[in-house]
Parts: structure tokens; C-alpha cells; sequence
């Protein structure tokens, strides 16, 4: 009995992520907009644009491969299964030890690595550039992400993410080292997830895409995968850094459903502040050139790297 | 209540160093006197802390001029000064950020080698923020000397300061006599200092240091 | 046990003497390929069933009169024999489709099973005679299978460099053996074992011994030989050198280092921990300049014995601090990487040995769109740079992440140099796990995906079935490495506890298959849940989009902004896509740079990019060394053309010299 209600919430929470992805991404948008003195598409906009990409047929180049059309649905279900990992109303899911932060690191980088290679499939130049700037981009912030997390596991003594959300839930304080890692995890969170100042996911000039570029020959149900893929992605960074850094709220060890109630209404809040939050940050400053980003993310790994040296030099910080 | 006390005192002294890294990464003079004005504010915010869990009133004094001067005061002399000289649209550094952030990280981890295994019997808290405020101290040397401006080094110098003045108040707190005297000498060596800066400038059309090597006329 | 191992090596050395007559007949590749893939095979089950049994040890009366030659088949043992086995029976295989194109069969064909037999011995034997001597053997049997394209102008001068690195790597080990065995002169393991040096003296045997097993597994900076060599051997040879070879140096490493030394200090763990962190980081910077596949693998191997030498630095570090639990787990994640490059590095060579036959070149530059002509190499490729790149579901994630839960398991480490050692060495470690997945894109994406840049590439043919076979079979041990990884550390478990004292708990009993390396944190990772989940949804999701929504295609052009460009020119080149990391890290490092010469307007002539990459290491400590040998060389060549007199003058003060040093002594 206990095992089915388990396998219950596992599979809302799966199904909430996926439902609330493209939500997120129409928040996004719509604060954008309004900063910017515009109306703006609706907030369900983008639940439109996958139901008329899924509708479409699918445009290839004739020397497109089996590996091209592959990769859209892997790539979807990497994010997912990633995004499934991260508690967002309550902790201890029971899937949830089958990977940690280190984990799913690894799998968003497996699907970039599937992304990047689809990117250069059909031998254009723009994929090119687009698989290149992003590998250049990953080779600082996923080492960024692994110094996060391993600072992350010094302060709390796990890499779990539902081990950590616990520990910050009941025995967190200001540190140091957690200042720095919530430093850097929103600076890889917007490198990862092609924000501006790293990359504009509005951008219609070839030359300033990196995201982009690399989906520039996808088209109907499989730029729908993809697109959904970055919604997910992007719902997994805000989700991660909410139940990390700010994890009130978060149902841990319930029988009863008014905590999952109070987990889920809290989850829904901290989405919508990180969403605006978002917004804003993007509207205020500009795009960097391309080989600034490497500075920012050397940054982020430096940051990463210093907190891991503090907690290793002195227990206390 | 005691680990909460202690644990905002580090974020603040953390916060300081964070600072500190955010000044090296600058390369816009109009930011690196912006970063100063929040390092100067951060150190009085830590000041004013110690303060308050010290109960040590005459601390907030010198909260007040950290904030009056080196917060508000001195960076809005600095931005005057550089609109006057004309530099405000200059880029400069000397080495590239990512291998300057990267020996600022050596140097943290310098000052932490050196400073925790020396100080074993103190208060652990205290331990801490002084093994911090040595890494200020040294990222402001490391400031001074990674770059070519003057302004940028009058910078890297004030924080050198605020990374002292952080020590003192982080130990047991200095006499007021003492940091008022210390404030005003700062003042004093400003003064000069800019009073300096436009000579040159008269002279030789530009502050940068390295240009003004050629002038020494001591090498062949 | 041993006594069947031994037959098996008997039987290889059989082959190679069987091989002399036979190396120009059609039968003889068959006979030496096909007996070496047999037992080879053997010799692996052999060695797979002696992990878990008791230490067996036999004394032969060859070599040295008064010693004989000592062997014994521990856990250490029994796996680096399974590990070489695999390696080679999986090269030999591959040999039985790839051998068909060899040129010179009876400069290869001698030697093969020889350098098989000699890896086996190297890790079978048990006294430094017969250890040294199994060692130049195998040094011996592969230089000459690299010069075995002797016409190649190239492959004479990597095998010079090799054979005057691997001289000095078995000078290195000699004086190591020597200072073990002390005045006594016994040079069996075992009373070296039980000896015990002065901290002084162990420090020297560490430094000999990193010389000496540390250039033949590729350490920088004495790596040189290998991007060299590697490329000029034949491909299931080059597979065998990077693949195993490279894993009986770091076994020759362990035994001496964690098994015969004794107690390490912490501060051999700093020297060790920072070497395999410079090695990681140079090895695979390397290999993203690199526009030869085969040099751009033996590179990223560079990278991957750093990989495996961090781990084995922090199993000293927490030997040396008496935290065995942590050194157990540290050391299966180092030997765990060992398995697991030795799969699918080979598997990566096998493919560019692939690549070479059907193409008959080995420059990226000159690939691409190989996914369509050549089908099955292609999916067996892309399983081998996704375990290379330490993707999760593959085998390569699981010992990354195991090191980095060795890392997180003893933080509060108490000597200064390890706290700083450390997280340098987890963060090099990240660092270059990123830079592979880069390399590995570019290697992958420029030689089989996109348009054929070259006539070669777009006229490629599929490879025949034992290569094929050969490369499926190791691309299944990657998947099932990664979703099974409990399988291996119980495997590993034996070893451990021989050299550290210590056990992981028994990870096949942990449900649902998870592996659990610290009871104390339960941090876990369930690989094959992972893959099956993954799996699933992927094929779900396309099923029900398929039947839902859309399954129509058209085929059309490419959109490429509106302005498609039919020469397969237009799209990216290795070298483009490398750019932005050699800006980034490339400058800093080998202070690479790039000149553009534009002529004037209404000049016909070309603009010109060139790109320089200099090798730092090799400007600094090699050509150096060559120029004073230059040096020395023609100053004593004087001595080539001295007159009777001289000569004899000569011999008179080198006489005189000799008895005033007697007179002096008395």
C-alpha cells in the first residue's frame, strides 16, 4: 500500500514537471514583455506552439541520419528523467536515489552532447557553430556544477538532492560556502539554459545563437521535443536551486495530504517568484560577447572551487 | 542564537572576500568605484555587526565613517576625478581575469594556510574572519598589482584597507582615537595622491603606468 | 591455476615462433590471430575465476641460477591479467578482419603474440629478474610492431623516441628494483614486501618508479612517445598499447607502490594526486588540437591514466591517514577506470582502424558523413565516445562518479598539503571530464556526421564482420559496465582488500541494483534504472507522438538561414570547431596563437590563417635535452680523430688517474 502511494507521487511529480514546464517558459516571456513595455503572447502561448509543432510534418534534409531524428526524443526523455529527479514538493520520491546532483549533471549533459551532435549532422555551418560555442560553454559550467555539488555534499553530507533539501530544511544557516554556491548556481543555471547574458533565445541573428543554431534544422514534432526539452530544463535549474537554497515548505515525511498541499502551493510560489525573477535579470542587462562568457563561468568555477576549499580548510564555513 | 551570530559575522567577512573578486573582474573604471563603494558598505555592515553582537558602541562609530567615507564619500571624489581626467571609457588589465581570479583563489588559500594553523588557540569564530580579512588584504595587493591605471590601483589600495580595518574590528575592536587618526591620514593620502594624478596628467597626458615608465629615462 | 596461466603464455610464445615460417601464407594470419584470440580467451576466464582465490605462487628454474624465476597469481594479478586478456582477445579478433590488409605480415605477425605473452608475464611475475625482463620484452616486441610500416618516414622517428623513452623507463624501474631489494640482493617480491626502507630511500623508489612505470602508462611530462608511437603501429595494436599496455605500467605502479613499499606518507599522495591533475588536464588539451584520429586517442588516453592516477593518489592519501574504508573506495574507482578505458579505448581504436580501411586516411579534416556509408561502425562509435565522455548510462559516468565520491568521503583530511591537493585534483578532474565530452563531439560529429569533405569519405565502405563483432562486443561490456556497475566492484572487492585492508559492502545485494559505495551517506546511483527509464520514455513518446499527432516527413533541402551552400567546404572543420576552447584554454596553456595575412584589395592572391600551437612540454624539457646531447656528441666526436699519440696519452693518464685513486684510498 505504502509502495503504491509512493509510486503515486512519483508519478504526479513527473507529470507536474512536465505539465508546468512550458508554463514557466510563458511566465518568462510575458515578464519580459511587460518590462519591455509591450503586451506580450499569453502565458499559455507556448502550450500552443508544441500542439501546432506536433500537428506539423517534419522538414529533413536529405542527408539528415537516423541519429538526427533520434535524438529529439532522447534528448526529451534525458531532461526528464533528470527533471524527475529533482524534488520540487516533497523529498525522499521513491526514485529518487537512482541519481544524484553529480547525476544529473551528467544526464543534461548527455543530452547536450546528443544536441551538439545533431547540431552537426546536417553539415551546415551554423550547426557548427552552434556545437562548438556550447561545448566551449559546458567545458566551464558543468565543472562549475560539480564543484557546486561537491560543496553542496561537504555542507550537507550527501549528494542526494532529497538528503540535502532535508538537511537545509532542518539544520540550515547562513554559510559562507552556501552563499558562494547559490553565487554560482545561478550563473551556471543561466549559462545552461542559454539566457541572456550567455545566449538570447529570442535572437533571429545567426551569429549570436548558440542554442539556437544548433536546433536551426529541426522542424514539427521533433523542434516540439526539443523546445519541450529546454522548457523542462529550464523548470529543473529553478526547481533545483528552490529546493536547495530555499527549501520551506517542502513536504518531508508525510502522511497526510495537507502537506503535499502545502508542498505543492509553496513549489508553485517559489516557481512564479523565480520565473519573474528571471525576467527581470534577463531585461537588465545585456548579451555578452561570446568570449566574455568563458570570464563569467570561470567565475562561477572559481566560486564553486573556493566554497570546496573553504569547507575543506575550516569545517566551520 | 550564538551560531547565528557567528554565522552572519562570516557571511559578511565572506561577503567581503566575494567583493573582493567582483573588483578583480572588473575592467570599466566606472564599476571598479562602483565595487568599491559596496566593499566599503559590506565592511561597515560587518563592523556594525560586531557591534551589535559585541555590544561594543564605540563600534558603530567607526561603522559610520566607514560608511560616510570610504561608501560614499571617496567614490563619488574617485568618479569626479576620472570624468575630469578624461578615462572614463577606458578598458584595462594587465593579466587575463581568468589567471587573476585564479591566483586570487591561491591566495585564499594562502592566507587560510597560514593564518588558521597560527592562531589555534583563539575564539574559532574569530579564527575565521581573520583568516578571511588576510585574503582581502591580499586580493587588494593582488589588485594593485595586476593592473595599470592609477585610479584602478588607488582602488586595489583602499581595499586593502577595508581588509585591516576588518582584522582590527573582527580581534577585539581598536580604540576610536585610533581610527579616527587612521581615517583622517587615509583622507590626507587621497588628497595628495589626486592632487598627484592631475600633474602627471598635465604633464604627460596619461596616467598609465607603464607609459609613464617610458619617461624614466634610467633605461636604455 | 598459475600453472595454466603459464601454459597459456607457453602457448602464445608457441605461436609467435610458429608465426616465422607461417607469416607469408593466407593460413598464418588465420593460425596466429585466431590461436592467440583462443587463448587469450582462456587465459581471461582463468583469470576471472583466480580474483576470488587464494594467492598461488610457483618457483620455475629459468633465468637467474641461484633465484629461478618467482611467480605468483594474487588478486592484483588475476584482474590485470583479466583486463589484458579481455584487451587482447578482442584485438585479436578484431585482427582476423583488419590483419587482411596488412602489408608486411611478417613483421607483424612474429611479434604480436609475443607482446601478448610479455604483458602476461609482466603481470605474473613475482621477482624484479623476471619482472625486468617480461618488461623490455614487451617494450621490444611492440617497438617493432610500431616500425612494422618502416616506409613510413614518421613511424622510424616515433619509434626511436619510443625505444629511448622506454630504455629509460626500464633504467628507472631497475634502480627502483634495486633500492628495494637493499644490500641483501634477494630480489624476490616477497622479502622486498617484507622489508622496510627509510623514508628517504622510499621516496627515491616513488620518485624512480613514477619515472619508470609512470612514461610507459603516459604521465606528463613523460608522455611524449605515446601520440607518437600509438598512431604508428597497426590499429589492434595501437588498441593493445593504449588500451593494455598503458594498464600494465599502472599495475607495475600499484604493486610497487601500494604493495611492496609499505605504509605510504601523505605527502607521495600530494606529488601523485597533482601529477595525474596536470596529466588529465594536458592530456586532453592535447587531444582538441589534435586533427589525426589516432592521435587525438592516444592523447585523450594521456587524459585517462591522469583520471585513473587521481584516483590512486587519493587511495594513498587516506592510507597514509589510516582511513582504509576510503582508500577501498578511492582504489576500486582508480581500477574500475582501468577496465573500463581498456574497453572502450580499444573500441575507439578499433573503430578508427575502421575509419582507416575504408577511408585509407586518418585526417578529420578529410571525413564526414561516415553515419551513412559506414552504418554499424557509426552506432558503435558513438556508444564508444559516449563511455569515453563519462555519459551516463555508460561505463565511463560510473567511475567518475565513484572518484568523486571517494573525494567527498574524508574531507576533514589533516595534513595541509592534502586539504589543498584534493579538491585541485576533484576540480582538474571535472575540468577535463567536460573537455573529453568536447573532444569527443568533435571527433565524432567532424568524422561521421555532416557532408564528406573529401572523395575518400564519400567513396567508404562498412568493415567486415570480426572487426564489426569485435567492437560489439566491447561497446556491450560498456552498456552492460554502466547499468551492472555492482557486478564489477564485487569483482574488485578481493583487491581491495589485499591492498588496503578494506572492503566496499557487497554491492549485488543492494536493491533494485543500485551501487552504494558509503554506507554511512547513502549516496547512490542506479544505472540500469537510469538507462530503462530513458529507454522507455524515449520509445514512448515517439509511439505516441507517432500515433497522436504527426509521423509525416518530407525531405527537403537543408534550411541553413535560406542561403544552403552545396560544397561540403561550408561547414566546419575539426580545427574551426576546436577554436573557441584553444582560445580559452589554449592560449593560457601553450600559448597558442593565430596569424591572418589578408592581401591588399585587388590582389588575386589567397588570405591565409595559420594557427600555432607549440607544444610547451616538449620546447622546455626534450628539445633542450636533444640540443645539449647535440652538443656534447660534437664535442666528443673530437675524439674520433686524435693521432696515435694522443691516443696513447690518453690511455697513460687514465692509468695514472686509476692509481692515484688507489694510493688515495689506502
Amino acid at each position: 500500500m505504502a509502495m503504491i502511494r509512493d509510486l503515486l507521487v512519483q508519478g504526479v511529480q513527473m507529470l507536474l514537471v512536465l505539465a508546468l514546464a512550458p508554463l514557466l517558459t510563458g511566465i518568462v516571456r510575458k515578464v519580459k514583455a511587460r518590462l519591455t513595455r509591450r503586451r506580450g503572447a499569453s502565458v499559455v502561448q507556448p502550450y500552443r506552439d508544441l500542439r501546432r509543432l506536433l500537428a506539423k510534418e517534419v522538414a529533413l534534409a536529405p542527408n539528415a541520419s537516423w541519429l538526427f531524428r533520434v535524438a529529439p526524443y532522447l534528448i526529451f526523455a534525458l531532461t526528464w528523467v533528470a527533471a524527475a529527479l529533482v524534488p520540487t514538493f516533497a523529498t525522499g520520491l521513491i526514485f529518487s536515489w537512482s541519481g544524484d546532483l553529480i547525476a544529473i549533471t551528467a544526464l543534461l549533459g548527455t543530452a547536450r552532447f546528443l544536441l551538439a551532435l545533431a547540431g552537426m549532422d546536417i553539415g551546415t555551418s551554423f550547426g557548427g557553430i552552434g556545437a562548438s560555442r556550447e561545448v566551449m560553454i559546458a567545458s566551464l559550467a558543468e565543472p562549475a556544477m560539480l564543484m557546486i555539488a561537491i560543496s553542496l555534499a561537504l555542507v550537507a553530507g550527501s549528494t542526494q538532492l532529497s538528503a540535502i533539501a532535508e538537511f537545509m530544511l532542518r539544520f540550515g544557516s547562513l554559510r559562507v560556502t552556501l552563499g558562494m554556491a547559490l553565487v554560482a548556481f545561478v550563473i551556471v543555471a543561466v549559462a545552461e539554459n542559454g539566457r541572456i547574458p550567455v545566449d538570447n533565445p529570442a535572437t533571429h541573428l545567426e551569429l549570436t545563437m548558440v542554442h539556437e543554431a544548433m536546433v536551426l534544422e529541426y522542424s514539427g514534432r521533433h523542434l516540439a521535443m526539443i523546445e519541450l526539452g529546454a522548457s523542462l530544463k529550464l523548470l529543473l535549474y529553478v526547481s533545483a536551486i528552490a529546493c536547495l537554497f530555499i527549501p520551506w515548505g517542502l513536504a518531508v515525511d508525510v502522511d497526510g495530504i495537507e502537506g503535499y498541499a502545502v508542498g505543492m502551493a509553496a513549489y508553485l510560489g517559489k516557481l512564479l517568484v523565480g520565473a519573474m525573477a528571471l525576467g527581470v535579470f534577463e531585461t537588465s542587462i545585456a548579451k555578452m560577447r561570446v568570449f566574455r562568457v568563458p570570464n563569467f563561468l570561470g567565475a562561477a568555477l572559481m566560486l564553486g572551487l573556493l566554497g570546496v576549499l573553504l569547507r575543506f580548510v575550516s569545517r566551520g564555513m | 542564537m550564538q551560531g547565528f551570530n557567528f554565522d552572519v559575522a562570516h557571511m559578511l567577512a565572506g561577503g567581503l572576500v566575494l567583493v573582493s573578486f567582483m573588483m578583480l573582474y572588473q575592467d570599466r573604471l566606472y564599476s571598479v568605484i562602483n565595487t568599491l563603494a559596496l566593499h566599503a558598505l559590506v565592511l561597515s555592515l560587518s563592523v556594525a555587526w560586531q557591534a551589535y553582537i559585541r555590544d561594543a558602541p564605540h563600534l558603530y562609530i567607526t561603522a559610520a565613517i566607514a560608511l560616510g567615507f570610504k561608501a560614499i564619500i571617496i567614490p563619488i571624489a574617485l568618479r569626479r576625478m576620472v570624468f575630469r581626467l578624461g578615462i572614463h571609457r577606458e578598458i584595462e588589465t594587465v593579466v587575463s581575469i581568468g589567471l587573476t581570479m585564479l591566483a586570487g583563489l591561491a591566495l585564499v588559500g594562502l592566507s587560510m594556510e597560514v593564518m588558521l594553523p597560527v592562531t589555534t588557540h583563539a575564539d574559532p569564530a574569530t579564527r575565521e574572519d581573520i583568516a578571511l580579512a588576510l585574503s582581502v588584504v591580499l586580493l587588494g595587493l593582488l589588485m594593485m598589482v595586476t593592473r595599470r591605471n592609477a585610479v584602478s590601483q588607488v582602488a586595489g589600495f583602499m581595499s586593502l584597507e577595508n581588509g585591516i580595518n576588518l582584522a582590527a574590528t573582527g580581534a577585539q575592536g581598536m580604540p576610536l582615537v585610533v581610527e579616527i587618526s587612521i581615517a583622517f591620514s587615509i583622507l590626507i593620502a587621497f588628497i595628495v595622491i589626486g592632487i598627484f594624478l592631475f600633474r602627471i596628467r598635465e604633464r604627460f597626458d596619461t596616467v598609465d603606468l607603464q607609459a609613464l615608465d617610458a619617461f624614466r629615462g634610467e633605461r636604455r | 591455476m598459475i600453472i595454466a596461466l603459464l601454459l597459456c603464455v607457453a602457448g602464445l610464445f608457441v605461436l609467435a615462433i610458429a608465426a616465422v615460417p607461417l607469416a607469408g601464407t593466407a593460413v598464418g594470419r588465420r593460425v596466429v590471430y585466431g590461436g592467440a584470440l583462443g587463448v587469450t580467451a582462456l587465459a581471461a576466464v582463468l583469470a576471472l575465476v583466480a580474483i576470488g582465490a587464494v594467492p598461488a605462487a610457483l618457483t620455475l628454474p629459468l633465468g637467474l641460477a641461484w633465484q629461478g624465476a618467482h611467480f605468483r597469481l594474487d588478486a592484483l594479478a588475476a584482474f590485470f591479467l583479466l583486463v589484458v586478456n579481455l584487451g587482447a582477445a578482442a584485438a585479436s579478433l578484431y585482427a582476423l578482419g583488419y590483419g587482411r590488409h596488412e602489408e608486411a605480415p611478417h613483421r607483424v605477425l612474429p611479434f604480436y603474440p609475443s607482446f601478448l605473452a610479455a604483458m602476461n608475464l609482466v603481470v605474473l611475475a613475482a621477482d624484479a629478474y623476471s619482472f625486468l625482463v617480461a618488461w623490455e620484452l614487451m617494450s621490444l616486441a611492440s617497438w617493432a610492431l610500431v616500425v612494422s610500416q618502416h616506409r613510413v618516414a614518421e613511424n622510424l622517428r616515433a619509434g626511436t623516441i619510443y625505444i629511448v623513452m622506454a630504455s629509460f623507463g626500464t633504467l628507472a624501474l631497475l634502480l627502483a628494483f634495486g633500492l628495494l631489494a637493499g644490500i641483501g640482493g634477494d630480489y624476490a617480491f616477497a622479502t622486498m614486501r617484507a622489508a622496510h626502507l627509510s623514508h628517504g630511500l622510499a621516496a627515491l623508489v616513488l620518485a624512480l618508479v613514477l619515472l619508470g612505470a609512470g612514461s610507459k602508462a603516459g604521465l606528463v611530462p613523460l608522455h611524449v612517445w605515446l601520440p607518437l608511437a600509438h598512431p604508428a603501429a597497426p590499429s589492434h595494436v595501437s588498441a593493445l598499447m593504449s588500451g593494455v599496455m598503458t594498464k600494465v605500467a599502472i599495475y607495475a605502479f600499484i604493486r610497487i607502490v601500494f604493495d611492496l613499499l609499505g605504509a605510504p606518507s601523505w605527502w607521495s599522495a600530494v606529488v601523485v594526486l597533482a601529477l595525474g591533475g596536470i596529466t588529465a588536464m594536458m592530456g586532453v588539451l592535447y587531444a582538441l588540437m589534435q586533427r589525426d584520429l589516432k592521435r587525438l586517442l592516444a592523447y585523450s588516453t594521456v587524459e585517462n591514466v591522469g583520471i585513473i592516477f587521481i584516483g590512486l593518489g587519493l587511495a594513498l592519501a587516506f592510507q597514509a591517514n589510516g582511513f582504509a574504508a576510503g582508500a577501498a573506495v578511492a582504489l576500486t574507482a582508480a581500477l574500475f577506470h582501468v577496465f573500463n578505458h581498456s574497453q572502450f579505448k580499444s573500441l575507439l581504436f578499433f573503430g578508427a582502424g575502421a575509419v582507416l580501411t575504408a577511408t585509407g586516411t586518418r585526417d578529420l579534416e578529410r571525413l564526414g558523413g561516415l553515419i551513412h556509408r559506414m552504418p554499424r561502425t557509426a552506432v558503435l562509435m558513438l556508444l564508444g565516445s559516449g563511455a569515453i565522455a563519462a555519459l551516463p548510462p555508460l561505463n565511463g559516468f560510473v567511475s567518475e562518479w565513484l572518484t568523486f565520491q571517494a573525494i567527498l568521503m574524508r574531507p576533514d583530511l589533516p595534513q595541509w598539503g592534502l586539504k589543498i591537493a584534493v579538491p585541485a585534483a576533484g576540480a582538474l578532474l571535472a575540468l577535463s571530464a567536460a573537455l573529453a565530452a568536447a573532444c569527443f563531439v568533435r571527433a565524432y560529429g567532424i568524422a561521421f556526421l555532416g557532408r564528406p569533405r573529401s572523395e575518400a569519405a564519400a567513396s567508404a565502405h562498412e568493415v567486415d564482420g570480426f572487426s564489426l563483432s569485435a567492437m560489439a562486443g566491447l561497446a556491450v561490456s560498456c552498456v552492460l559496465g554502466g547499468t551492472l556497475p555492482g557486478v564489477m566492484i564485487d569483482l574488485l572487492s578481493p583487491v581491495a582488500r589485499m591492498l588496503t585492508g578494506a572492503r566496499l559492502a557487497p554491492q549485488m545485494a543492494v536493491p533494485w541494483l543500485s551501487i552504494v559505495p558509503n554506507a554511512d551517506t547513502h549516496n547512490s546511483y542506479n544505472g540500469l534504472l537510469l538507462c530503462l527509464f530513458i529507454i522507455g520514455v524515449a520509445s514512448a513518446s515517439a509511439y505516441a507522438i507517432h500515433r497522436l499527432a504527426s509521423r509525416a516527413v518530407r525531405r527537403s533541402a537543408a534550411w541553413d538561414c535560406g542561403f544552403p551552400d552545396p560544397r561540403p567546404t561550408s561547414q566546419y572543420t575539426a580545427d574551426s570547431f576546436a577554436q573557441p576552447i584553444r582560445r580559452v584554454f589554449g592560449a593560457v596553456v601553450f600559448r597558442t596563437h593565430e596569424r591572418v595575412t589578408v592581401p591588399p584589395p585587388g590582389d588575386t592572391a589567397p588570405a591565409r590563417i595559420e594557427k600555432f600551437v607549440p607544444d610547451p612540454i616538449w620546447d622546455t624539457l626534450y628539445a633542450p635535452v636533444a640540443d645539449a646531447l647535440d652538443v656534447v656528441t660534437r664535442v666528443l666526436n673530437h675524439l674520433q680523430f686524435l693521432t696515435i699519440r694522443r691516443y696513447l696519452s690518453l690511455v697513460f693518464a687514465a692509468l695514472i688517474l686509476l692509481l692515484a685513486t688507489v694510493a688515495l684510498w689506502q
